[in-house]
């Protein structure tokens, strides 16, 4: 409980706001430090970071796209875009709400299944409608890629336990909008 | 084939380039390079310190008191981590500083070398940008790119670590021409209709107020000019932070003071009541706002500030406009001047309730404290100070502490640029510095520490690089021997349990000054201050003054942490004689 009477040198903290997911997309030059300068800013000022991922999408212009997932007040989430802005190897900051309708997210999971025939058989099975492909099959066991949004493949490694799920590596989620739109 | 120039060379090409004609500094193992080029290179003068937060901070009284960038060099290792405490100063108060550090030689990096660290990876959270000059080829344009980071936009510190292997190395130089056209990062984004959108809010305020900082000085001293003129046509009362005192006559009629947790009654009660609130060049500091639920609950809030992240980063505002504060208040005042040019009349008597109200906050006169005469109360001891200092055009800095919030209460400044302190990252300790850096950059000017006993001692080597280069500096020690901001916070909200903030045993400042090759005063009685002072001011050494002042005198008013503006704590004296003294307790 906060006690009224505070004895801190600064103020007592305000009522939070509403938290939502964003995705929030960045273009930076691909230099040495650019991502340790990304993430230090959400370290630093107390930002959430879900997930993250980051490649080089422009060799030539050396450009790297990192797609941060965060939770935050809408206050919060304008504070990270202006901040990331002022960097200054980031090009541009596109950001969205993880709800958004035009915006296409994909997370990509290997799961690796070691079970008898059956079992490996239903692994599969249940995880076909996400884009299920087999990378790697033994007579003991099978790693399976898959492709859907966060919370599917949540709930797949819970519904793959049963079957033998022994093993898990999933990225982080990236996105793109739909129609010939491109991100500003 | 043109001439090929080592990098070390190329670092004093670009500073020449630059026009710098000063740098801070303290040479070690990996910048011998750099230091060895420095002979060949007259119209830099090099300033030796005595410990390397002593040469960010003089860069900074540099920056701060001429409106250019202040440069510093320190070597690899402890010299940029000495360094981390002047960047985030810098940082935090808004200075362009670069910075540039040795490196140990690039294939040392990574295996643990003599005195190697990770400089770039230690300073990247308190600069704007940083750089580790991996190619003798990239020398040039990133040094041009630091000055232009340091200096555009909001301000601040840049570092460029250069490996001692890239001072040797040779390529070619090709002369820097200033560019017009600044990067992606200039923010100068605002628009004639928010303009228009500000002046309509004016014209229907009938409680507005001027809430300024250092974005006005930031801007340069064509801002503060134009500022007085807006004041002047809107007839608004106006208020200042610690960081922008200067930017408007502190002795103007208008002028309400300094608001925020030390700031006066009326400036305060102003922010709390009025129904337009236009900050300009502030950030909505916690040491301003107070309580933040019930900040200035009644305005209309309009934020002019360069830089986008600070708009709603605290409060939310109701018209945010994003640009230079000298382009935006010239825009503002043709404005007006177009389409309202009867704004002066017919605003007068709208706001003519809203001065009734201000003039009856100004008599709690909450500046107002119980003099003695037998101890010197450091209150006046600052007011002796400014009477006696007021027509040399005086540049005053200070260390952290109460004695910087008195400076800040009874020190009147009416021109930008002459206050130097550390406002954001509170660093005791930096005002002896920051006075060398502003007597560097100003010989003939009388250039003063406000100074507490405690701050100074953090940083008092660099009374060595005083007297080395004849810098008449004048430290003017408020001597309480205590943490004085620290005993105060201890009495009222500690129980009186004074814990560590009594410095039990403290050196004889005379004696102090006079082992340092400078002079030494003591004041300990108000008879004899003035005499003193004067003495002080008329001696061309660097000085050491020791004023002795009442111990246990706090600074008011205040605003307790955690509070709104409108429940300020008064001094002793309104306490007294209003008797709140138990209601004044309970705030707390």
């Amino acid at each position: 409980m906060t006690s009224i009477k505070t004895k801190s040198a600064y103020s007592i903290p305000s009522k939070q706001g509403k938290f939502d997911t964003h995705i929030i997309v960045v273009w930076v030059d691909n230099e040495t430090g650019v991502l340790a300068r990304v993430v230090g800013l959400f370290s630093g000022r107390g930002y959430n970071i879900e997930s993250l991922t980051v490649a080089e999408i422009d060799p030539k212009l050396n450009i790297s796209r990192i797609t941060i997932v965060t939770t935050g007040s809408p206050q919060v989430i304008e504070q990270i875009k202006l901040q990331l802005k002022k960097l200054v190897p980031v090009h541009k900051v596109a950001d969205f709400m993880r709800g958004d309708k035009k915006i296409i997210f994909k997370e990509m999971a290997l799961l690796k299944v070691v079970g008898n025939n059956l079992k490996r058989e239903k692994a599969f099975k249940a995880c076909k409608k996400y884009n299920a492909v087999i990378l790697d099959k033994t007579n003991k066991s099978i790693v399976i890629q898959i492709t859907a949004l966060r919370r599917e493949i949540d709930q797949m490694t819970k519904n793959l336990k049963k079957y033998g799920l022994k093993s898990i590596s999933r990225t982080g989620a990236v996105a793109m909008t739909r129609g010939s739109k491109v991100f500003h | 084939m043109s001439k090929l120039y080592s990098g070390a060379e190329i670092v004093f090409k670009c500073l020449e380039d630059q026009k710098v004609d000063i740098i801070f500094g303290y040479p070690g193992g990996a910048v011998l390079p750099i230091y060895d080029e420095l002979k060949n290179h007259q119209s830099i003068k090099h300033i030796l310190v005595r410990h390397e937060q002593g040469a960010g901070h003089a860069a900074e009284g540099y920056a701060r008191s001429t409106g250019k960038p202040g440069i510093f060099l320190v070597t690899s290792g402890p010299g940029a981590t000495n360094a981390v405490t002047a960047l985030t100063d810098a940082y935090m108060d808004s200075v362009p500083l670069v910075c540039i550090s040795g490196q140990v030689p690039t294939h040392l990096i990574g295996t643990d070398a003599f005195q190697e660290c990770d400089t770039t990876g230690i300073t990247r959270p308190c600069t704007k940008h940083n750089w580790l000059v991996k190619d003798i080829k990239d020398l040039s344009k990133i040094i041009h790119k630091a000055f232009e980071v340091a200096t555009t936009g909001r301000p601040g510190p840049v570092l460029v670590d250069i490996p001692k292997d890239i001072q040797f190395q040779k390529t070619k130089y090709s002369k820097y021409t200033k560019q017009k056209k600044l990067n992606g990062k200039i923010y100068n984004q605002y628009t004639q209709r928010e303009i228009d959108e500000l002046i309509k809010l004016m014209n229907k305020a009938s409680k507005p107020i001027f809430y300024t900082g250092g974005g006005v000085i930031n801007s340069g001293p064509k801002a503060s000019e134009l500022l007085r003129d807006l004041v002047s046509l809107t007839g608004f009362p106006i208020t200042s932070t610690l960081q922008g005192l200067g930017s408007y006559p502190g002795n103007d009629n208008q002028f309400l003071g300094m608001l925020g947790m030390h700031g006066t009654y009326e400036a305060n009660n102003a922010m709390y009541e009025c129904d337009l609130m236009i900050n300009i060049g502030a950030r909505f500091d916690d040491r301003i706002t107070g309580k933040l639920d019930e900040f200035s609950p009644k305005s209309k809030k309009v934020h002019i500030d360069i830089d986008p992240s600070s708009i709603n980063k605290n409060v939310k505002v109701d018209l945010p406009i994003v640009g230079d504060v000298s382009k935006v208040i010239s825009s503002t005042i043709k404005t007006i001047k177009k389409t309202k040019p009867n704004f002066e009349k017919s605003n007068k008597q709208k706001i003519s309730k809203w001065w009734e109200k201000i003039q009856k906050w100004r008599l709690v006169k909450s500046l107002d404290f119980i003099n003695s005469t037998e101890t010197i109360k450091p209150q006046y001891a600052i007011q002796r100070l400014y009477e006696l200092t007021k027509n040399k055009d005086a540049y005053i800095t200070t260390e952290v502490g109460q004695h910087q919030m008195w400076a800040a209460q009874h020190y009147i400044f009416d021109k930008p640029n002459r206050l130097m302190t550390s406002g954001g990252l509170g660093t005791m300790g930096y005002g002896l510095p920051a006075a060398v850096g502003v007597q560097v950059a100003h010989p003939n000017k009388l250039v003063i520490d406000i100074a507490g006993e405690a701050s100074v001692l953090m940083t008092m080597q660099e009374m060595s690089t005083a007297v080395q280069y004849s810098l008449p500096i004048k430290i003017f020690i408020l001597n309480n021997e205590y943490m004085g901001m620290v005993r105060q916070w201890q009495e009222l909200l500690h129980d009186k349990n004074y814990s560590e903030s009594y410095t039990a045993a403290l050196p004889d400042f005379v004696k102090l000054a006079e082992a340092y090759g400078c002079v030494g005063f003591r004041a300990e009685t108000p008879e004899e201050l003035d005499d003193k002072i004067i003495d002080m001011i008329n001696t061309d050494q660097p000085v050491i003054f020791d004023c002795k002042v009442d111990k246990e005198e706090n600074c008011f008013p205040m605003i307790p942490s955690g509070k709104p503006h409108n429940q300020m704590l008064l001094g002793p004296k309104d306490q007294k004689e209003k008797k709140i003294t138990g209601k004044g307790k309970t705030l707390v």
